[in-house]
């Protein structure tokens, strides 16, 4: 398995560490069991989540409501399609390439990519774990704050652009 | 530890309730769920044993002195830097600022790291820019950028 090279070599390092500095090996083996444990008992339950999603929520869901829907609907469908767990973002490029294509407003395409990015839900569960609620609940309101406003912004450069390159199809190498 | 109990009662009673409608796609679901695992599971345990090596060299004492307080903005905007270049999975990510934060790391530099992280996309532009176009990558890019460094101000004026 070459995608465990990097995690062993860690570990030849660990065993290294104990011949050399046994004190640093056992304080750095130490943390690193409590973190495990930590992870262990949280990531299952993520993911599995994530599995659920991806098997409930169809795609096409997704282009039905942010399609043509403009205003305030739009940029709220936008911003709860955003945060279920759907996938990594090389998923959401070309699916809100094909929305903007469709006729969905820039606005809310630069929501639904945030909050796929920054805000989705297992993403918050693990965030509320390890940081607190508060620092979740605050940086929620806060960057989707600063979404709502890049919309605008981006909305008001581009929109003059009369032929902007998501017009143009272009095949996205989707990894299955 | 109660968000723990919070996120299984979630889960469990999302699952029971898919399993009720259809046990077929909750086996899908699991069948998902344990591919998206095993794929992540070689950068967790990386993550992990680097998170271990480092807490265990640097002292709160050092952590501190590189993020906290009396480091200013300067390592908060460092940080950002660090966070729009990086590739960690955030799920990754959030058990790592955790323990920085506890270590005396600011709200304001950890904020600023989580945001860029999650929201920037160095290694990812060339594929934005593909799709959308330079100017819109740019755009989102740069703004997000700025955006996250006016995050976490203002969770750093709040939170500490």
């Amino acid at each position: 398995m070459k995608a465990f090279r990097a995690p062993l070599l860690v570990l030849v390092l660990y065993g290294i560490l104990f011949f050399t500095l046994p004190q640093l090996a056992m304080d750095s083996g130490i943390i690193a069991a409590q973190y495990f444990k930590e992870m262990a008992l949280i990531m299952p339950p993520v993911f599995l989540l994530m599995g659920l999603s991806e098997v409930w929520i169809p795609k096409n869901a997704i282009q039905k409501w942010l399609g043509k829907d403009a205003g305030v609907k739009g940029t709220a469908f936008a911003l709860v399609f955003g945060t279920l767990p759907t996938g990594p973002l090389y998923i959401a490029f070309p699916l809100a390439a094909s929305l903007l294509r469709k006729g969905a407003s820039i606005h809310n395409m630069v929501v639904f990519l945030g909050a796929w990015a920054a805000l989705k839900i297992p993403q918050l569960l693990v965030e509320t774990e390890f940081l607190g609620p508060e620092f979740t609940a605050l940086r929620f309101v806060t960057t989707l704050g600063v979404l709502l406003l890049m919309g605008v912004v981006m909305e008001f450069f581009l929109k003059k652009d009369q032929n902007p390159a998501w017009m143009q199809e272009v095949e996205i190498p989707m990894k299955k | 530890m109660s968000t723990v109990i919070v996120i299984y009662t979630l889960v469990l009673t999302a699952l029971a309730a898919s399993f009720f409608k259809s046990p077929q796609k909750t086996k899908k679901a699991f069948k998902v769920a344990k591919k998206a695992l095993v794929k992540s599971l070689p950068s967790l345990l990386l993550v992990i044993g680097i998170v271990g090596l480092t807490l265990g060299i640097l002292s709160p004492g050092m952590i501190e002195r590189l993020l906290g307080q009396e480091a200013g903005f300067f390592a908060t905007i460092l940080a950002a830097v660090v966070g729009a270049i990086t590739l960690i999975p955030s799920i990754v990510a959030f058990p790592m600022a955790g323990s920085l934060l506890r270590s005396g790391a600011t709200v304001m530099t950890i904020t600023a790291f989580i945001t860029t992280l999650v929201m920037v996309g160095v290694v990812t532009f060339p594929l934005e820019s593909k799709v959308f176009g330079r100017q819109f990558a740019l755009l989102r890019n740069g703004l997000s950028f700025l955006g996250a460094l006016v995050i976490a101000v203002i969770m750093g004026g709040i939170l500490s």
